[in-house]
This record gives C-alpha cells, structure tokens and sequence, in this order.
C-alpha cells in the first residue's frame, strides 16, 4: 500500500499527496474553527427545520392554491392553472410533505447563497482584480462534480441538514456572482457617467443607476442559482439532508423504482414552478406592469397614448 | 460678445491628457517636442496642451473629428476624466486638486451635463430623470418635482413628465436630458455632442431652441461638435481641435476667413458660408454719401471722382434717405435742377446681422448694390455685388496674412 502511494504511472514522476494535505487542512479547520461551524450549523439547521415547520403547517391544498395564486400573479392565470394541477399531482402522490422540506432546503440554501454572491458580483463588477481572483474559485465550485464537496462538508457538519445545505450553497453560489458581475458591467456606461456627472456618491450610483438596470440579469442569475440549489438538494439527500432526496436515496436503497419515480417527478414539479415563477419575476413583464398599474390607478397620470403613437 | 475684463468662467492651461501605463513619461516626451506618433508605442496623447477661457454667458464649442481628443478635453472640465497634466479650473476652483467629495459638490452646483445617446435613465418616468440631479442634490421631493417641471416646460415638453423616456421620440428624449442638466441651475452646461444622434430636421430644431434658450438663460456653454456648420450657428467662439491639439480658436468669422493653416481650411470649404457670414461682416464704408441738402452738380462731381455710379444718400443724422443713380443726376444737371427732389430711389436696406444667404435676392434685383443700416435706418456700410461675390469665394491658406485679402473691411 505505501509502494503503490508512492509510484505513479509515469516513471520517475512523483506522487504529490494532494489528497492528504487537503485532508489535513480540513482537519486544521475542523479542530481550529470548531466553534464557528458549530455556530453555522445551529443557524442553518434552526432556519431550514424553522422553514420546514411553517410550509407544513397549513393544510396541503391550502397551500397549494396560495403557490398557484402567486404563480398568477407574477405572470398570468396560464401558470396558475399549470401550478395547481401540479402541486395537487404533488399532493396526491403523496409527496407534498417531503416537497416541502426540499423546498424549505433549496429556501434557505439560495437565500444564503444570494446573499454571499450579489455582493460578491458588485464587488467584482468594480475592480477588475478582484474579478480575476473570483474568477477560477468559481470555476472550481461549479465544475468540481457536486458529490465530492459532500464529503469535506459531512467532515466539518457531520450527516444532516446542514451539510446539505452548505454542499448546497457551494454548489449553486457561482452563477448569481456571474450574472450580477454580468449585468453590473453591463450597463451603458455614458448613464453611469451621467451619474458621475451630476455629482453622485459610488452609493448613489450603485443603488440608483446600476443595480436597477443589471436587475433582469442578475434575476436571470437568481433563477439560476435557484435551479442549481434544488438539483444539488436532491443530491443532499445523501447526507441525510431529508425531503425529495432522502426518498430518492431510500428508493435506491430498495430498488423501489415507483417511489423513485414519484420522488423524481415532485422534484420535476418544484423545478418547474420554481423556475417560471423566478423568471417571470425576473422579466418583470406582466408582474412589474400589473403591480404599477394598480399603484397608478389613484394618480392621474398625462398623456402616455399621444406619446406612444407620436414615437412611433 | 463679453468683454475681456470679466473673470473666465472655465480657465484651462497647458491642459495634457494621455492614456496608457505611463502617462506621465507620454506628457514629458510630448513636452520635449515629441509627435503623437512617436509616442505612440507607450499609449495615446489625447490632448496635447490645450488653453483657453471660457467667458461667463459664452458658448464656446470645441470641434473635430473623432478622436481628435474633443471629448477628452471636455470630460476634464468636469473631472470625469483627471487631467494628466495642467490645470483647469471652474469658478476659481481647480478640479485636478479637489478631493472626491468636493468634486461631487463641483458638479452638482457649477457644471452639468448633456449627453450624446442622452444617458437618461430607462426605468425612471421623464419627470424623474428631469429631477435626478436635483435628487443627488437632496431637495425634497416637491421642490424637486416643481423644478424639473419647470425645467421640462421650458425644453417644451411641460405635461410628460409622467410618461417612460422609451416612448418618446430620439429629439424629445434630448429635450429631457436637456432638461436634466438646466434643472440642475448649475452656470456651466457641457453639452458632448448633444445634438449628434439626432437626425438633421430634429438636430436644427433643437439647436434653434438651444439659441433661444440661451437668449433667456445666458448659460456658460461648452459645447462639443464635429459639425462645423452646427458649431458655426452655435458659437461665439470655437476652438478648432486636431490630434489631440487646438490649432486654432476664434469666432467663427474669424475660423471661416482666416484660417490658421491648410486643415482648417480644408475643414471650413465645406461651410455654407452664406449663412454663417453676415452682412455687417463683409460690407464697406461708403466711398462717398451724398448730403439730403445738396444738389446734382455735387452728386455729379462725387461720382466722376470716385468712379461710381451710385451715391447713398443721408442726411445729418446719418439717416438713409435712398440713392441716387447716374442717369438721373446727369439729366437733372443739363436740365439745371438745383434739388435732388425726383432723382432719389428708394435704396435697398438690409441689417448688419441678416446672413448672406437672405442677401442674395435682393442683391440680384439691386444694381447699385445694397445699403446697411441700423435700427434707427441710419447708414453703416455698403455691399456691392462684387464684395458680397468675393465673400463667397473660398479662402485659401496662404500664409499669416490671409485675412488682408480675403477679409475685405
């Protein structure tokens, strides 16, 4: 066993221990920083059960029929249709409760990691080194395959929610830091320099002029990073992180091929609601135009129609 | 124009402005009587020792081609850009040693801003937009919605302030950004070609209304153009820029007839002469004016000695009475009148400010050319057919004194 640690297939190149200094350094942290993980794992584990409890507290239908009704609301009553029969197809397969916990999961996990990325792209948006130093860690927390960060997580977490959630957070992290870098950057910067121009603080500007304008694409980044979030909670499953996953995990186990199946389409069902909610709220369409409406109906307002005919 | 003795409103001197990893070695190369190009290796020079003054009340427009380093230069007035080398100061206050937050106050209460592409904020209503720098200001927001209505009605567009800039046309959105930067109440206004996007009917518009605007207003304006003949209706004085340098400024008489060297030339052929010189500018004191008083033996005598065909004449006043032509006087002289009574045609009359271009017909019907006079119908100059056809001919660079042939005073 030492021999073969210690040759490789090609002659005369050593063995590095990669491995076994990444081990160390884990184990470094584990004893060092022992206090903040453990911190971590109390916040987190508190704000997913927490998020849990309540989405399972109304009864299913109930619940059901609010979701579809948002659905409405952002876009139009096709999604709404679409969300009720899905999440009563959720219900009726007997599903929902387990829905429930990975949506409470992928909740928390995007939550978090939105917050750890938007300021993170800004940050990159404005100095270019800080760009290039972001650039190849999200590079490895996107392409390392998703279960090998299970592992030093369960080592610093131990098996359960948390560990599910941080593996998580790892994973679905790099395209909200993308697309908010993405879509900062992207402004027309002669409206930044207008900005400059007329005496704006970096604040200013920033709250003003680019977050308001990149907000379709970070928005296409949030629905990323939500998308991410629940195809790795799925995989969460395997540390014991409960919900859609730990059904697909204990159909494995027995090679139960019809809860697999049913496990799998809830999780096709979240993915898609998730997905048209988060990206209608992201096109802004219907939902910014119905909601200004309504705030517009009390003022008047002059002539918009000659103006649009007149541009035309 | 303003005379020499007021304080300048924008003062730059010795103004450099290079891009690259070393400007300041491109400034000193520069200094040392480099070319652009041979700094070309180390990064651009895009301006190159640019002075001037700005005058309070003045619009002063900046022209070139692109890359002539026009919009460097006026992106430094406001330290949009940091001067590499030099200083420019505004209101007294030079911009190359304020810190941040000074700057900012600079640029909310003396200089803002007109923009190309208009850089008006899409997702504001055009009221919004008219009111953000009065936002970055921190009024409140009824004084602010009051100012930049104001500031909305005076660009003409009073009423849409609630609409989105998307529905509105290219020139009413340079309206608002127009509007933006007069709500603001700052002196300077550096407008980077503000007018250039639009198309030529909008553009004309636009640049009527920022003559009339300017009437009332009395602005301190930077204005930057490549269209000469945008920068000849606009401006009391231009700078001419070419690489980087200003190689020539004056009034736009002064471009047009005396150009500093062959690219100016080259550059004002194009021009519509007609309508940028004016009659006061090309005509000629009277050779001889005949008095209301006198009579044809004297009309007679005049005109054999200054070879001419016609006299103007006045009266004590000065005041045009009308002409007389030859024939006439002769006639009266073999019929032995003493008056000038039947011999007097009304005389053609135009103000010294009518451009050339309104000249043209009445000159054509007028053999004896054309009479210039002031408010008060007193007589200032002369244009003969044959000096309003020299003016139209085009100057030639053909050394330093250019303007003794072609000026023609």
């Amino acid at each position: 066993m030492i021999t073969t640690a210690q040759e490789t297939e090609g002659a005369g190149v050593p063995r590095l221990n990669v491995g076994e200094w990444i081990e160390t350094g884990f184990g470094w942290v584990n004893d060092n920083l022992g206090a903040l993980f453990d911190l971590i794992r109390t916040v987190v584990s508190t704000l997913t059960s927490g998020l849990d409890d309540l989405l399972n507290t109304p009864d299913a239908l109930l619940l059901a029929v609010a979701f579809s009704l948002l659905g409405w609301l952002v876009k139009d009553w096709k999604l709404g249709l679409l969300s009720i029969v899905m999440l009563v197809f959720v219900i009726s397969i007997d599903q929902w409760e387990n829905a429930m916990t990975t949506l409470a999961l992928v909740a928390v996990a995007a939550g978090i990691a939105l917050v750890i990325a938007i300021p993170l792209g800004i940050w990159a948006a404005r100095s270019d080194r800080v760009s290039g130093a972001i650039r190849p860690v999200m590079d490895l927390m996107q392409t390392m395959p998703a279960f090998v960060w299970l592992v030093p997580v369960v080592t610093l977490f131990s098996i359960g929610v948390t560990s599910g959630v941080v593996a998580t957070i790892i994973f679905a992290l790099p395209p909200g830091v993308r697309f908010t870098e993405l879509g900062i950057r992207g402004v027309d910067p002669e409206v930044v320099e207008a900005g400059h121009a007329f005496g704006s603080t970096p604040g200013q500007i920033l709250l003003r002029i680019q977050l308001p304008l990149a907000l379709k694409t970070i928005m296409a980044g949030v629905n990323q990073v939500i998308m991410l979030a629940l195809s790795m909670a799925v995989i969460a499953g395997l540390v014991g992180a409960g919900g859609l996953g730990g059904e697909v995990m204990r159909a494995i186990g027995s090679l139960d091929i019809g809860l697999a199946f049913e496990a799998g389409l809830a999780v096709v069902v979240l993915a898609i609601y998730l997905d048209r909610v988060t990206s209608a709220i992201g096109h802004g369409g219907m939902a910014v135009g119905r909601m200004s409406k309504l705030l517009r109906r009390g003022r008047p307002r002059r002539s918009p129609e000659p103006a649009a005919t007149k541009a035309a | 124009m303003n005379s020499s003795t007021t304080e300048p409103v924008v003062r730059a001197r010795n103004v450099y402005k290079a891009f690259g990893k070393r400007p300041d070695e491109i400034v000193r190369r520069i200094k040392d009587g480099a070319d652009r190009e041979d700094v070309k290796d180390l990064g651009t020079a895009a301006v190159i020792d640019a002075s001037f003054d700005v005058q309070p009340g003045e619009v002063f427009v900046v022209m070139g081609l692109s890359g002539s380093g026009k919009s460097t230069l006026i992106r430094m007035v406001n330290g949009l850009l940091p001067a590499t080398a030099g200083s420019i100061e505004v209101g007294g206050e030079d911009i190359a040693r304020l810190s941040a937050n000074e700057l900012r106050r600079v640029r909310r209460e003396k200089v803002s801003m007109v923009f190309q592409h208009f850089a008006l904020l899409p997702h504001r209503t055009v009221g919004q937009n008219a009111a953000y720098a009065l936002e970055v200001q921190g009024l409140n927001r009824s004084d602010r919605e009051r100012k930049a209505e104001e500031a909305l009605q005076m660009v003409g567009l009073d009423g849409w302030g609630g609409s989105m800039p998307d529905e509105l046309s290219g020139g009413m959105r340079q309206r608002v950004g127009l509007a933006r930067a007069l709500a603001a109440g700052t002196d300077v206004m550096l407008m980077d070609e503000a007018f250039s996007a639009l198309d030529p009917l909008i553009r004309r518009e636009m640049q009527d209304q920022l003559v009339e605007l300017q009437e009332q207003l009395g602005k301190t304006i930077l204005f930057i153009t490549h269209d000469l003949n945008e920068a000849m209706r606009l401006g009391d004085r231009i700078a001419m820029m070419r690489d980087g340098r200003t190689v020539q400024i004056g009034t736009s008489e002064q471009i047009l007839n005396d150009p500093a060297n062959d690219y100016v030339a080259q550059f004002v052929q194009d021009v519509d002469r007609t309508r940028v010189l004016t009659a006061g500018a090309i005509m000629e004191p009277p050779v001889a004016v005949l008095g209301t008083e006198q009579g044809p033996r004297t009309a007679h005598k005049l005109m054999r000695e200054h070879q001419t065909s016609v006299l103007a004449v006045v009266d004590r006043g000065k005041k045009l009475h009308g002409f007389v032509h030859e024939a006439a006087v002769a006639a009266a002289v073999s019929q032995g009148a003493n008056t000038l009574e039947g011999l007097l045609q009304p005389a053609p009359s135009v103000h010294a400010e009518t451009p050339l271009a309104e000249l043209m017909t009445q000159a054509a019907q007028s053999e004896a050319g054309l009479a210039v006079i002031d408010d008060a119908g007193r007589l200032e100059g002369i244009i003969a057919r044959v000096t309003l056809l020299n003016a139209l001919a085009e100057p030639k660079y053909t050394g330093h004194d250019a303007s003794e042939e072609v000026g023609t005073r």
